[in-house]
């Protein structure tokens, strides 16, 4: 993906200062460069403070984005991937295994794209198929069945549209998470770090704490599709992308998510270290919290935590009453 | 994931055929017979000639099902507040009422409390006429409610969708009505009341990837399309048409996603002897 219009100045800036490293012996040239490095600092931070929602879209795809096996490197220890749903294969769109976080015993999955075009088509872009949904399934069942809890990593343009995803019962298998994760006995927390692209992200979000990063966003179609079916015309998906409300600070007036974890100036990928060590505080936090609650509880916060949206007064009225 | 079709279009011919048209005497849409209106009605809205379903209202949903197409309505006065004040090259504002115009009914679901073959039991069906009969905080509300209700009387719940999917107007929130839905679906499969779904031609996008494909039972007319895609989403992806029947009622069944497949007019004694023996009466 070519740098984003947004980029151009700061990349413009770039583009002096590394010219200027070129002489790190000359005092001029080293004054000139920390001026430009405070001015490329500001400019970030003012640019990425600004970001419209079609521009956090496109943050949310940078192919630099940390992926979730960035994220279980840089947060968790002992990590094991388990593979395969015992029904059909593995999916390597969709990833899950065991690890420590912070000592304590977790199951982890997510979505995981590719960098190059070799990995990005091994892990189908990120589009997990059914077998992907029922081993993540299978997972978390696992999980509950040993008392532990679920981090899940959400980062899909959407589940795979194509011929043998549908054979198979995509449908289906995404039907059956929503089900089943309403009433897993263990705290699971999720958290949107790219891309929440309908269904295929919901599939493995539906959970006791749900956060997003700063620049990630969560949609029921992508802009793209929205534009070309209700503007006829895809190249209106700036349009659709505003008018959706797919940001966070949008969804947290809505009570679809808990918290926005702000990024580092530059998106997660400038400072990817910046962000996995407040990623990690606030994973932390939420799982001692939830660590408070018998199952029951647990269960019945869930249910009403889902149950909440979508409100009377707010977003219906009942004209009977 | 393009989860809805489009409302704003004219419809295509083989959507004008799904529908019974107006006048007199009107052509099957499948086998091209011309049949005396009247008659298709007082047959279902199935053709004689071909067992064609045509496509039918909620509302004739309900009466089809209900003893004496009798039963109480359930949340009739729920409406979208259009919490996202959302427009596209129309106000969504608008889209709702041209809806409530063309149908009668607030939103995309009508629900009941009556009795079918004399068991208590909550029924809810979707009306494609509303927007696509897609899934916003309405039907998410309705259908949720109506499960509540399911839980409440101890009794059944049959919900028969027809539906695009989600609604994009609402955005994220019409998403999260899938998980809604689901998570009361599992208090009603946890307390043993059987849930019925019937799916109808079309049911695809998020209503198949949430409740249409939860039932107890997962039962089809015949010729329905249901699928999670679109099937032109489909075939941009895989950059091929698509094999004739590819996603319909019978493609489904063979590939093991459906209970049966029941023709219209023995849907309600099919559907009462199978949640009577599920009850163990
Ligand atoms: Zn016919």
């Amino acid at each position: 993906m070519a740098e984003q219009d947004f980029e151009a100045p700061l990349s413009e800036l770039q583009k002096t200062l590394d010219e200027l490293a070129r002489f790190p012996g000359d005092p001029v040239k080293t004054r000139e460069a920390t001026r430009v490095r405070q001015q490329l600092d500001q400019q970030r931070r003012e640019v990425f403070a600004a970001l419209t929602p079609w521009q956090k879209t496109q943050v949310a795809r940078h192919p630099s984005r940390p992926y979730l096996l960035d994220y279980v490197q840089a947060l968790c220890t002992d990590w094991v991937e388990i593979h395969g749903d015992r029904l059909f294969g593995d999916d390597p769109a969709l990833i899950c295994g065991l690890a420590r976080f912070r000592g304590e015993a977790v199951v982890v999955l997510g979505h995981q794209k590719g960098r190059d075009t070799k990995q990005k088509i091994r892990r189908n872009f990120g589009m997990p198929k059914p077998e992907g949904y029922r081993k993540a399934l299978r997972a978390m069942q696992m999980a509950e069945k040993f008392g532990r809890p679920i981090l899940s990593f959400v980062d899909t343009p959407g589940a795979y549209p194509g011929l043998d995803a549908e054979e198979r019962g995509q449908a289906e298998a995404i039907a059956r998470n929503l089900r089943e994760m309403a009433r897993l006995r263990v705290p699971i927390v999720v958290t949107v770090t790219g891309e929440g692209g309908s269904g295929g992200a919901l599939a493995i979000a539906v959970g006791d704490r749900i956060n997003m990063l700063e620049h990630s966003v969560y949609s029921v179609i992508s802009p793209e599709g929205c534009a070309s079916i209700l503007w006829r015309d895809a190249g209106r998906a700036e349009d659709a992308a505003t008018a959706m409300k797919i940001t966070g600070r949008d969804l947290l007036s809505f009570g679809v998510v808990d918290e926005v974890v702000a990024e580092p100036p530059g998106g997660a990928h400038a400072d990817p270290e910046a962000l996995f060590e407040s990623l990690g505080t606030l994973l932390d936090r939420q799982l001692g919290e939830l660590r408070k609650l018998s199952p029951e509880a647990l269960i019945e916060a869930r249910y009403d935590k889902f149950r909440r949206m979508g409100q009377l007064g707010r977003e219906f009225l009942d004209r009977a009453v | 994931m393009a989860w809805f079709r489009r409302d704003n279009t004219p419809l295509t011919s083989s959507e004008q055929a799904s529908r019974v048209p107006e006048g007199l005497w009107i052509k099957c849409g499948s086998c091209k017979d011309v049949l005396y209106r009247k008659d298709v009605l007082k047959n279902q809205s199935v053709c004689a000639k071909c067992g064609f379903h045509f496509r039918i209202t909620a509302r004739e949903r309900l009466a089809l099902l209900f003893d004496d197409g009798r039963y109480e309505e359930l949340d009739a006065g729920l409406v979208s507040a259009d919490p996202l004040a959302f427009k596209d090259t129309k106000a969504y504002a608008a889209r709702l009422k041209d809806g409530l115009q063309k149908t009668g009914s607030p939103d995309a679901l009508v629900s009941g409390f009556g009795k079918m073959e004399t068991m208590p039991i909550v029924i809810a069906a979707m009306e494609y006429g509303f927007i696509g009969g897609s899934m916003g905080v309405v039907v998410g509300e309705k259908v949720t409610r109506a499960v509540e209700r399911a839980l409440a009387e101890k009794a059944p719940l049959i919900v028969i969708s027809c539906s695009g999917g989600a609604r994009m107007m609402e955005g994220t929130l019409s998403l999260m009505q899938m998980a809604k839905i689901s998570a009361a679906l599992a208090r009603l499969d946890s307390a043993g009341i059987p849930f019925v779904s019937v799916l109808t031609d079309p049911t695809t996008g998020g209503v198949t990837a949430s409740f249409a494909m939860l039932g107890d039972l997962n039962v089809a007319e015949p010729g329905a399309l249901i699928g999670f895609a679109g099937p032109r989403v489909i075939e941009q992806t895989i950059r091929q048409k698509l094999p004739a029947g590819f996603q319909r009622s019978e493609f489904l069944l063979e590939h093991g996603m459906l209970d049966l497949i029941v023709d219209r007019r023995e849907m309600r004694e099919t559907l009462a002897r199978c949640l009577r023996m599920l009850r163990g009466q």
